[in-house]
């Protein structure tokens, strides 16, 4: 008996940094009671589900706090999960974005005709995904996170289940990203039977080394980050986005635009600035055509855009073409990757915030017009004048005119492609500056509406926000203005989201 | 009281209109009377601290920086709050503090449709501090950032309060506006990382301090990548100028905005786009500015021909006005372009008398609109008969927009075009001298167009359609509003020296670059 346990008693538990985890196994137990909430109570009752998401993800941020101020990073399994001080600024974007969904969703889930419990399970699901993704530093690792956030993601995008939008959003964005699924695991596989190992850090040693040198590295790497592409919607790879945005309920389209996104740079980033960085000659050019082809193909298209989504399906295209753009530049000095790395967390972070909030005031309008016509918006400062200010500030923010935030978004990308001194970072930076005029003009186009238009329908009722969308779009407009003035803020948390080489 | 101001004065000056705006907000809006005095105790507040800096201001050292704060403000990048007052920035300050308040007056019943004055005025007060901070800050991305501030309000402004086509105008002026904006940026932080670091608590850093990289100036830079950097400063302050190719944007948002806008565009906020030249680009990049300067005096006297004869082909009031400012900012730009001290001082006298004098002329029109809703000037005529007082004014303002001596305007113009008699060494002598001749043909083209809008408008009876039309002459707060414009451009035209006695040490300390080149 004893004999036959012996194979398994001699199993050696790895060590657990208990606290390190703190924020995911507080994100698991959560999950667990809405998952019994659910199945225990009413259906009247099921709005608990919502609450107790949100407690609990404002519990998974204390841990955060905590980790943050005894400072060190925190190496585990082999250097396959790593807590340092990029993975806990992330970790907290993810968990307040997934919040501010929480506060979007309240309120629009309950009186619609979605299922309740479930949703507010599989939005904790996908946050917990994020949440691993951020400390994932090796491949499988970052694969099994990124299906931990996808799969959740791809039944809220098709949770209008009765409509024959919603079910195309849910299935248009599944398929695609199971492709670039596939695409990614056989750029990882041959990386992984080069250098015969999982750990980003290893991998970047060895990409130093011999087997950088040889072709099938810069196959491997072009294949993983193009799944990545995918995620967060470069062009070519955006097609799914506009109509699963448009399809999908506005909160998780919302969701789907900020989080989701972040979470495909964060594996970009790391990907890139522990295991690829050796082959900059490859990054450097892909990154240039991404990051040009998205913001150009975004901002042209989102021109014609007559829908409020859809046309934020477009920008948040075009946006990820100004985060991609910095990327074009790495890794050609010590100090312009710092700056590389700086750039895109602050332009995460700030777009994260302000796109929220500008979800929330759709959702707020929508509320009233039931129309996602940007016509619909017509007015809005005649009779909610607050709501209308607070998405002129959004919008401008989202096209970097100061005093709102987004300038310094956008100034950061400018500084790092600058800091280059070459001809393709000055290039790069004219075709930021030019797209961000280009960017100007529809952002504009909806601060016009609302301010010089008069209502298409003649109707003037003020409109009633619900608490929790107030909430979300305070929190979201107080950061962009107050921040616009005191940028060092986004700044330092950038600055300090550097990795802690493990392994 | 002086420690209060050297530490406070500039802050408090810029960032005091954002306070009101914060007690406004706070008001509901239907308290129409109270938005209005809230905004004007701002404004006059605002003025009073200006007074009290400029009565403070030591005028045996213009070319120093006074009142100067210097404070961290974005520590990652090294950018700081630095401001401070000298003699270029000293009377734009006082033309901003003293516009705006004549502003709030004049709206006091004047609101252009839709009413709404809580968004109207708040705006205002927005734009002061857009306007002040860009003339105070001497960091770049401060000055980039207050430079930006504008862009919102004045979008804002012309595209609710406007004239019929005030949508297409508004974000016309903020695409322009911000394209050169982008590319200013750029160039921003090309000088932020070509020039050399400096030692800032033992760490070497580069640096956004204006006065640093000006004593830098541009040396060791390669020929090329200084005229490259250049460049998209000019850029960014040509179009706000707006200098000739891109003057397009002015027209449509003169022509489109409610008076109060326009008299805010002219007198204030084209200045940023020729203060940025004197202040930023010539001395921090002199060697490029030497290798500009031919392009930048060719597009100024094109400016100046141009915009005059495009003024002889208006027949609406206003946008004759815009392209006069046109032609104005030419001459302006002409004396920039010789790099002297001499054209240099004459720039910024051509500034504030723009500023003072073309306000002017827009309230005006803003107040013929008001009366005979139009500004068709066939359709005008006889103003002088109808409300005698607004047409003396015309009179005099059209005076002093041609360059009357006795008139600020004058002091503007001549020594403008006396300056490209001898520009800077270096600079091809026949070439300026030319230009000379061409401006000087441009200020017979002034008189022209605005003797003839004169005649065309005030002489003569009025035309049958409002021949029998009672027409109000001017309000009270016409007059309250106008009269301290008119008497600066008296004092300013018999005294000229109140302005070139501020400016000359600060100049001739901004041109140490240019001058140290020599040949």
């Amino acid at each position: 008996m004893l004999a036959a346990l012996a194979p398994v008693l001699a199993f050696a538990r790895p060590a657990i940094d208990w606290h390190a985890l703190a924020p995911e196994i507080i994100l698991t137990a959560t999950i667990c009671i809405v998952l019994l909430v659910d199945v225990s109570t009413s259906e009247r009752n099921r709005w608990a589900t919502s609450s107790i998401a949100g407690i609990g993800m404002l519990a998974a941020l204390i841990p955060i706090l905590t980790l943050a101020v005894k400072g060190g990073p925190r190496i585990m399994f082999g250097g396959a999960y790593v807590v340092d001080d990029f993975a806990l600024v992330l970790k907290a974007l993810f968990l307040v974005a997934g919040y501010v969904t929480l506060l979007l969703s309240t309120n629009e889930i309950a009186e619609g005709d979605f299922w309740e419990g479930e949703y507010y399970l599989l939005v904790l699901s996908s946050v917990f995904g994020m949440t691993v993704m951020a400390s994932a530093r090796d491949l499988i690792t970052i694969f099994i996170a990124l299906e931990m956030l996808s799969i959740p993601a791809y039944l809220l995008a098709g949770w209008r289940k009765r409509e024959v939008k919603g079910n195309e959003a849910g299935m248009k964005y599944y398929l695609m990203g199971v492709f670039a699924t596939a695409v990614m695991l056989y750029g990882m596989s041959l990386i992984y039977g080069g250098t015969n190992s999982t750990v980003l850090a290893e991998i970047g040693r060895q990409i130093h080394g011999s087997f950088g040198k040889e072709p099938v590295a810069a196959l491997g790497i072009v294949f993983v980050l193009v799944g990545f592409a995918f995620k967060v919607s470069a062009v070519p790879f955006h097609n799914w986005a506009p109509d699963t945005y448009e399809g999908a309920p506005i909160p998780i389209t919302a969701f789907l635009s900020v989080a989701s996104k972040a979470a495909g740079f964060v594996a970009i980033l790391q990907l890139v600035f522990l295991a690829f960085l050796g082959r900059g000659d490859v990054i450097r050019p892909l990154m240039w055509i991404l990051a040009a082809l998205t913001m150009t193909v975004g901002n042209l298209i989102a021109l014609r855009q007559t829908n409020i989504v859809r046309l934020f399906a477009y920008s948040s295209v075009a946006q990820a073409g100004f985060m991609l753009a910095p990327l074009a530049v790495v890794g050609s000095s010590a100090s312009t990757t710092r700056e590389v790395l700086q750039a895109v967390v602050g332009y995460l972070l700030i777009y994260t915030v302000v796109n929220l909030g500008a979800f929330a005031v759709i959702i707020a309008v929508g509320r009233k017009t039931k129309s996602g016509e940007i016509s619909s918006f017509g007015g809005l400062f005649e009779y909610a004048p607050g709501l209308a200010v607070a998405m002129g500030a959004f919008l401008f923010a989202l096209a970097g005119i100061p005093p709102l935030v987004g300038w310094f978004a956008k100034f950061q990308v400018f500084k790092a492609l600058v800091s280059q001194g070459g001809a393709s970072g000055i290039t790069m930076a004219v075709v930021v500056g030019v797209n961000s005029v280009i960017a100007l003009y529809y952002y504009a186009n909806i601060a016009r509406t609302m301010f010089m238009d008069a209502p298409p329908d003649g109707d003037r009722t003020p409109i009633r926000v619900p608490v929790p969308l107030l909430a979300a779009m305070g929190m979201a407009a107080a950061a962009t203005l107050v921040v616009g003035f005191i940028p060092g803020v986004v700044a330092h948390l950038a600055e300090h989201a550097t990795f802690a080489l493990g392994g | 009281m002086k420690d209060l101001l050297n530490g406070w004065g500039l802050t408090a000056a810029t960032f005091l209109p954002l306070v009101g705006l914060a007690v406004m907000m706070l008001i509901p809006k239907a308290e129409e009377t109270l938005h209005k005095v809230v905004a004007l105790v701002t404004s006059l507040a605002v003025f009073a601290i200006g007074v009290a800096l400029i009565a403070t201001f030591d005028y045996d050292k213009t070319g120093n920086l006074q009142f100067v704060v210097d404070k961290k403000w974005i520590q990652l990048i090294n950018s700081r709050y630095i401001v401070g007052l000298d003699g270029i920035s000293l009377p734009l300050l006082a033309l901003t503090v003293f516009i705006v308040p004549l502003v709030v007056i004049y709206s006091w019943n004047h609101f252009p449709e839709p009413n709404n004055p809580k968004a109207f005025l708040a705006l205002i007060l927005l734009l002061e501090t857009g306007m002040v901070g860009s003339f105070v800050a001497q960091d770049l991305i401060l000055f980039f950032v207050f430079f930006e501030i504008v862009l919102l309000p004045m979008y804002f402004m012309i595209g609710v309060w406007g004239g019929e086509q005030r949508q297409y105008a508004a974000i016309k002026f903020f695409l322009y506006t911000l394209f050169g904006s982008a590319l200013m940026i750029v160039s921003i932080l090309a000088t932020y990382s070509l020039s050399p670091k400096i030692n800032i608590d033992g760490h070497l850093v580069h640096t956004f301090d204006m006065r640093l990289l000006s004593t830098w100036a541009g040396g060791g830079l390669a020929r090329t990548t200084g005229i490259l950097v250049f460049g998209g400063f000019f850029m960014g302050f040509g179009i706000k100028v707006p200098m000739f190719p891109f003057h397009t944007w002015l027209p449509d948002a003169h022509t489109q905005a409610p008076t109060q806008g326009s008299v805010i565009l002219a007198a204030v906020l084209l200045k940023l786009g020729t203060y940025g030249f004197v202040r930023i680009a010539i001395p921090i990049f002199p060697q490029a500015a030497k290798s500009w300067a031919p392009a930048i005096g060719i597009l100024a006297v094109i400016g100046i021909i141009y915009g005059a004869l495009g003024c002889l082909a208006q027949t609406d009031m206003k946008r004759l006005i815009a392209f006069s400012s046109v032609a104005h900012m030419g001459f302006v730009m002409l004396g920039i372009a010789t790099l002297t001290p001499f054209g240099i001082n004459a720039a910024i006298f051509g500034m504030v008398a723009h500023g003072l004098i073309t306000g002017m002329l827009f309230f005006i029109a803003g107040s013929v609109k008001d009366r005979f809703h139009t500004l068709e000037i066939k359709r005008l005529g006889g103003l002088l008969i109808q409300a005698p007082h607004m047409g003396w004014l015309l009179g005099l303002a059209c005076m002093a927009s041609l360059g009357l001596p006795g008139l600020a305007g004058f002091w503007g113009e001549f020594p403008a075009i006396l300056s490209s008699y001898s520009p800077a060494a270096g600079l091809s002598l026949p070439l300026f001298r030319t230009f000379m001749v061409v401006a000087a043909i441009g200020t017979i083209l002034a008189a022209g167009y605005l003797l003839w809008l004169l005649q065309r408008v005030a002489f003569g009876t009025p035309t049958e359609e409002f021949a029998d039309e009672h027409i109000h002459d001017m309000h009270l707060t016409d007059y309250i509003a106008w009269v301290p414009m008119v008497v600066m451009i008296l004092v300013l035209g018999f005294y000229p020296n109140l302005i070139f006695r501020v400016t000359d040490g600060a100049v001739i300390h901004s041109l140490a670059g240019v001058t140290k080149l020599g040949g």
